[in-house]
């Protein structure tokens, strides 16, 4: 049977199992949208305010999910609004299918109205796109584009379908896609490698471990888990790879990087095997290179080749899955406890908590700090709440102190430090699941940037919890000024609306506190009431986050103040 | 910093160039020639790309080019593990073309391929050394235009297409 084009792109979406598309319509994606009134049964649209807002949305539905999030735009300027998130999405390894109209195939290249050259500008952005300009080319770019997103190391994928494609007639006839020539997923690991890791482990008198977001992508969390018991390692995560490993596992010894925790960055220089899973040694992790880890011998488990030996020279590169590497490696090694390794982790760590995490989360001063909000969170979610988290200080407090427990529980901008992501992307991790706790951790310069996503709140009734931490600043880049540029705050401090007005003029229900003999009283009733809440707290204005590593200074050189 | 030939088998789909070029781009890095080609299967298209690096870089590049979803396979080759050559038209009015001239065509294995009634146009086919240095010479002839091919090079490795793509 013939069908339109535009019927074509729905039904293989539903081919894919895709259950909620994120988009904004437009000219040149209208047929598409004329389309979807007649599935709305089969698959689901959230019309979001923005088209970042869709992409983002798209980004942390994927995220809990581990699904492919799927994003609808227009040409033009509906296209170049997708940008932020596509190149969030490729830095991050988020899978998603972005689907975006464009002028007839008749126009193209005639500068013809709202015609942007979307492959062209999204090309390093994306992992693969195309265009199709002819209808019987949709299904199949839709199926690879799905195999792509979701295989080997995920990515984005962008698909520019013409507007003519959409409004002719065409077979239907949806080939799912299994794979093909030029595409490698993944490659098989050598049983080789397994045994020379062995080895180093198996002599290594202080081995560590440092887990990233690969572990969540590759579902390998048991097999982290085993192999950590059986062989006693410490092991610390990244940003992107909290929720990977429970905190309360015995090996669990802390966060790595810049804001990190003060034992996992400066024993970095001091193991003697050091055992990378599923993370790419991004800068913010090392710090200087040129001062990293020298003493170690690297072992990297990483799917992807381009990442080996790219920032870090590995001594033993698996490449491969690390599922599968795990549990060859966790089979290869000997059993062992390291108990006075495991103990200067310890130690250190209760330095970092009279110090810094003592001072944060239960402070004595006036003023309110992001930690003891976090603290209070902690006391009311539930062990499988998602935290998503925007860009800033409230980012990387609500990293230190959320209290990690499940996979998928940790949505953030990490590569790309996308401001304005937190929003959108807790509302799509709220559609994935309505049952589950999502909240949403953002500053007052960042909910600005997409702050138009409580409409969408509001119009889908995500039950998104939204903690907004006031502190009247673009507070990272202040605490920066005050510590580098000789406090010279230039262009940070913000004149700030209302913001409990603005919810409640989105219908959300709200609530400011600006004491602290408020805060967990308000806490509580943002968790039990039954739909969106807003709660802004007013934090400190000049609070800075440590430990850090500044910029170009080793992991060994972790201020604690 | 050395000389490289980075070879790119690929499927021949649109904007593949673009695609690895922009690998370079990212990293600031120039190329120094670059050709492309249909290969022995048809579909199949091969790009030599000729870069001045060091390996570490040549690596990275080579491992990011292969990640590239069409392309089939990315690798790279010192001089020494290629043969190749580039080819260098020369263009001379008519009226420089004496006794002289017509030895430095003989000594450098120089070929006259078009005879026009204002201009002749030679051909030399060899290392870029070999191109430059009959380049120089003929600067001195009122040299009207000169144009030089990327490297062609094909590996001394044994390997082929078919290894790739099984
Ligand atoms: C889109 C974007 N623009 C600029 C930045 C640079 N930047 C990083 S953090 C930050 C300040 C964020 O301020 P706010 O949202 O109030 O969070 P806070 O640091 O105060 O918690 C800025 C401007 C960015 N990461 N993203
Ligand atoms: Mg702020």
């Amino acid at each position: 049977m013939m069908i339109r084009g535009a019927d074509i792109v729905v039904r293989s979406l539903i081919a894919e199992q895709a259950e909620i598309i994120f988009g904004y319509p437009g000219g040149a994606i209208m047929p598409v949208y004329d389309a979807l009134y007649d599935y709305h049964e089969q698959i689901k649209h959230v019309l979001t305010r923005h088209e970042q807002g869709a992409i983002h949305a798209a980004q942390g539905y994927a995220r809990v999910s581990g699904k492919v999030g799927v994003c609808l735009a227009t040409s033009g300027p509906g296209a170049t609004n997708l940008i932020t998130g596509l190149a969030d999405a490729q830095i991050d390894s988020t899978p998603l299918v972005c689907i975006t109209g464009q002028v007839a195939a008749h126009l193209l290249g005639t500068d013809a109205f709202q015609e942007t050259d979307v492959v062209g500008i999204s090309m390093p952005a994306t992992k693969w796109n195309i265009q199709v300009q002819r209808v019987e080319d949709i299904a199949a770019a839709i199926a690879r584009g799905f195999f792509i997103a979701r295989s080997g190391r995920p990515g984005p994928v962008l698909i520019d379908i013409t507007k003519n494609a959409q409004t002719d007639f065409g077979e239907y006839n949806y080939v799912p896609c299994l794979g093909f020539r030029s595409y490698k997923t993944y490659e098989p690991v050598e049983v080789s490698k397994i045994q020379e890791a062995a080895d180093l482990i198996n002599k290594a008198e202080r081995p560590y471990v440092l887990f990233g977001q690969g572990v969540v992508l590759g579902k390998a969390e048991a097999e982290l888990k085993f192999f950590l018991d059986k062989t006693g390692i410490p092991a610390a995560s990244t940003l992107l790879g909290s929720g990977a490993l429970s905190q309360d596992h015995p090996n669990y010894v802390g966060k790595l990087g810049m804001h990190g925790n003060y034992a996992p960055n400066l024993l970095t220089n001091q193991c003697d095997v050091l055992i990378a899973v599923g993370m790419r040694f991004d800068d913010r992790v090392t710090g200087d290179l040129k001062r990293y880890a020298k003493q170690a011998k690297v072992i990297h488990l990483e799917l992807d080749p381009a990442e080996v030996n790219k920032n870090v020279k590995a001594h033993v590169a698996v490449v491969g899955d690390c599922k599968e590497s795990l549990s060859m490696l966790t089979s290869a090694v000997e059993g062992k406890k390291h108990e006075s390794w495991m103990a200067r982790f310890r130690e250190l760590e209760q330095e970092e908590k009279s110090t810094v995490v003592q001072p944060d989360i239960m402070p004595t001063k006036a003023g309110l700090t992001m930690g003891e909000v976090i603290h209070q969170i902690n006391q009311y979610k539930a062990d499988d709440a998602v935290l998503v988290t925007d860009v800033g200080q409230h980012q990387m407090i609500a990293w230190r102190y959320f209290n990690y427990k499940k996979p998928r529980t940790q949505v953030t901008s990490g590569g790309l430090g996308t401001m304005g992501f937190a929003l959108p992307a807790a509302l799509g991790a709220q559609l994935h699941d309505y049952s589950r706790q999502v909240v949403c951790v953002v500053g007052d310069g960042g909910i600005q940037m997409t702050i138009q996503e409580l409409g969408t709140i509001m119009q889908t009734k995500a039950p998104v919890k939204i903690v907004l931490l006031n502190n009247n600043y673009l507070g990272m880049v202040r605490q920066w000024q005050q510590m580098f540029f000789d406090k010279r705050y230039s262009f940070t401090e913000l004149d700030n609306p209302e913001f409990i007005k603005i919810a409640e003029a989105y219908n959300i229900k709200s609530q400011k506190v600006s004491d602290r003999a408020d805060l967990k009283e308000a806490i509580e009733d943002m968790f039990i009431h039954d739909g969106p809440f807003f709660l802004e707290v007013v934090v400190e204005k000049e609070d800075n986050v440590f430990p850090m590593i500044a910029t170009g200074c080793s992991v060994e050189e972790v201020r604690l103040s | 910093m050395k000389r490289y030939t980075i070879f790119v088998i690929t499927e021949n789909f649109i904007g593949i160039l673009n695609r690895i070029t922009i690998i370079f781009t990212r990293r600031g890095i120039n190329i120094d020639a670059l050709t492309a080609s249909e290969s022995r299967l048809s579909g199949i298209h091969r790009i030599t790309i000729e870069v001045t690096a060091n390996e570490d870089t040549v690596i990275q590049l080579v491992n990011q080019i292969e990640k590239i979803v069409d392309v089939i396979k990315a690798f790279y080759h010192e001089d020494e593990g290629v043969v190749y050559q580039e080819i260098a038209l020369y263009k001379i009015p008519v009226s420089r073309l004496d006794g002289g001239l017509e030895k430095v065509i003989r000594q450098h294995n120089a070929k006259i391929i078009a005879a026009e009634p204002e201009f002749v146009v030679l051909e030399l086919t060899g290392h870029k050394e070999q191109t430059q240095e009959l380049l120089e010479i003929l600067k001195g002839y009122g040299l009207l235009e000169f144009a030089r091919s990327g490297r062609v090079a094909v590996a001394k490795r044994m390997l082929t297409i078919e290894s790739f793509i099984k």
